[in-house]
């Protein structure tokens, strides 16, 4: 695919966060790229998955795709239309297509406002006013979303986590997006409530047609869901890949890692698999290796990994940044 | 696979309905929570009490049949204490006669509060409004503008405030008499509210910037940012809302904090001056007589301290009750 066809796409994207030095006259400023150089373009309707451990970029990522924080360098091109720099007032109608679903459902309600008045403030915000008017849209959504429509005038702390979940969702669909960033929507919920929380984006999927980005650091979820994944380490991508392809022939020494930690239910593979455990602990994205960023853990590392970056490379089916892939 | 998939959706949406279900709103529970506590009540119903008290203070003592401004100076003594049984505490005189000028001390009282409240409650409301304007500027747009109140309110932190009352109160009080806004006390009302109000905010603006930090961090912050809210917006319906708690706690903790500022600077000779009466100078009045005549004192200090202490406690109240973690 390319970036002309792409729905969502993304050039070289960075974000990097200054980090003050102590010292209340030493302005010496560090730098944390969260997110360094990814580049992705999204085709209409495919979901996409991104994972990677705590501290990857991946949540900086997601929201600098959407513009809730601004990204430091690289482009981000939506239906054809460069967005990188688009001023409050022009994005605010691009803002009803692009949705985002948060991962702590009780900090992502108002604990002050009822379940109808957050469900409504897009159309507010957007001043849209939709068929049958904003009290029926939004108890035709709760009902969409799992929600009893009588909860209307409701508090977010009368709910569970995963009703707060799909009070969210709920919000996030109201004005129909047709991109929706899902930064871990179930890492906070219990596996069961996972479960329902899921079935419920697939349902959106198929029926709406939505493009979704799906972030988590659970992998049999993302493989459960999406259609690429993204594999990233050090606000770097990895390895991009479909998912079936990445889980049964990961390309990238770290995608074999990630992989080999996830654990198997039959007790007797379990025991006899191979894992690879690495080596050290996650550098300082204040202070990144040279070269490849995780030429400091990789078992297969050479000289030229701690010296050159890898671009990304067509092997196989997937897309890797590694100088000696699979 | 570690997630089960399950078509699970009928399981929440099947309860049974019974009518339409209304949700109790945040401040519903405090509500109740608040009443559960009995000093609580006890305390704010004295502080709403003695704020009307004050306000229909001309009815009420007509009703008791008392006048503030007649004087006794017949049953007065030669040192002005009333030589009266009980210090002058009768039926007619429910607290007594002040000593000197013979005066209803209860009267005197009630109307000495109505300039002491206009005090406490003109600096808490403009403390109130600076503090939370600029508290939530500073924590919400952060940067430049944060900076810079953030110095300014470091360098009023650590002004000596009191000292400057007692140095700049009469060139001040000058000055705004020549200037023509006030006359007299009413220029002194001015001189303290402005002064009070000037080295007060400070104090809430820090607690309100720290408040609106914290909340514009909050996801529901960003997703109202998501939908395209103008800052507007999220400052009054996503902010503000969440804000009040601080608020009522600030207001119900400063009113008494204002009062008793108010007597300290009456009392020292610095604030609102005689004839006018207001419970500084029923104070300072007292001392005079609190050998000869200890019942003036012990009644004039007794009163302030039992509103300045109503004041706290309900505020005290105020704040439990409102603390969603406080879920007794």
């Amino acid at each position: 695919m390319s970036t002309e066809t792409a729905l969502f796409s993304i050039q070289n994207l960075t974000k990097h966060f200054p980090v003050k030095k102590s010292g209340v006259f030493n302005n010496q400023k560090a730098l944390v790229k969260a997110v360094d150089g990814i580049s992705l373009d999204i085709a209409e309707g495919e979901t996409v998955g991104i994972v990677g451990e705590s501290g990857c970029g991946k949540t900086t990522a997601g929201r600098s795709f959407l513009k809730l924080i601004e990204p430091t360098s690289g482009k981000i091109i939506y239906k054809g239309e460069d967005i990188t720099n688009l001023k409050p007032g022009k994005m605010r109608p691009l803002r009803a297509e692009l949705q985002i679903i948060f991962q702590d459902p009780y900090s992502a309600l108002n604990p002050r406002q009822t379940i109808g008045n957050i469900i409504s403030a897009p159309f507010e915000i957007q001043g849209i006013t939709p068929d049958g008017g904003v009290k029926k849209e939004v108890q035709r959504l709760m009902e969409r979303v799992g929600l009893n429509p009588e909860h209307f005038n409701r508090y977010p702390h009368e709910f569970s986590g995963g009703q707060r979940q799909r009070i969210g969702i709920a919000r996030a669909i109201a004005l129909k997006p047709k991109f929706v960033v899902a930064d871990e929507p179930v890492s906070a919920l219990d596996v069961s409530i996972q479960a329902q929380v899921i079935n419920l984006l697939e349902d959106l999927k198929r029926e709406d047609g939505i493009t979704i980005v799906f972030i988590a650091h659970d992998l049999s979820v993302v493989q459960h869901i999406s259609d690429r994944v993204v594999v990233m380490y050090l606000g770097k991508i990895m390895e991009i890949s479909d998912s079936n392809n990445l889980y049964s022939a990961p390309r990238h020494p770290y995608t074999k890692a990630l992989l080999s930690a996830v654990p198997q239910a039959d007790p007797h593979i379990e025991r006899t698999r191979e894992r690879i455990i690495l080596s050290g602990d996650l550098p300082s994205p204040m202070n990144p290796p040279s070269g490849c960023v995780f030429s400091t853990r990789c078992w297969k590392a050479q000289d030229i990994c701690h010296s050159k970056t890898p671009e990304m490379v067509q092997v196989g089916q997937s897309q890797v940044a590694c100088h000696f892939p699979e | 696979m570690a997630v089960k998939i399950r078509k699970s959706r009928e399981l929440s949406s099947s309860r049974a309905s019974t009518g339409p279900i209304v949700g109790r709103s945040p401040k519903q529970i405090a509500w109740t929570r608040f009443k559960r506590n009995k000093v609580g009540v006890v305390s704010a119903i004295i502080s709403v009490g003695v704020i009307v008290l004050s306000l229909l203070a001309p009815i009420v003592t007509r009703i008791i049949g008392v006048d503030p401004n007649t004087l006794h100076l017949d049953v007065l003594d030669v040192t002005g204490v009333p030589t009266l049984p009980h210090a002058g505490i009768s039926m007619a005189h429910p607290l007594g006669l002040i000593p000197g000028t013979g005066r209803d001390l209860l009267a005197q009282l009630l109307y000495g509060s109505r300039i002491s409240f206009m005090v406490a409650i003109l600096t808490t409301s403009l403390t109130l409004f600076i503090g939370l304007v600029l508290g939530i500027v500073g924590g919400y747009f952060r940067g430049r503008v944060d900076a810079v109140l953030g110095r300014i309110t470091d360098f009023l932190l650590s002004f000596p405030a009191f000292f400057m009352i007692v140095a700049l109160s009469t060139p001040m009080v000058d000055r705004i008499q020549q200037t023509g806004i006030a006359k007299g006390n009413g220029a002194r009302i001015v001189f303290l509210v402005f002064f009070l109000s000037f080295f007060g905010w400070p104090y809430f603006s820090r607690l309100i910037r720290s408040q609106a930090m914290s909340l514009r961090e909050r996801d529901f912050v960003t997703a109202a940012q998501a939908m395209g809210s103008s800052n507007r917006r999220i400052i009054f319906r996503e902010l503000l809302p969440n804000l009040w708690a601080p608020v009522i706690v600030f207001v119900s903790l400063s009113l008494p904090g204002y009062l008793a500022a108010e007597s300290v600077f009456s009392f020292l000779g610095l604030g609102i001056q005689p004839p006018a009466s207001t419970w500084g100078i029923l104070l300072s009045n007292a001392t005079r007589f609190v050998t000869t005549m200890p019942q003036f004192f012990i009644i004039v200090a007794g009163s302030l301290v039992l509103v300045v202490l109503a004041f706290n406690l309900t505020g005290d109240a105020l704040r439990d009750a409102l603390d969603p973690r406080n879920d007794r």
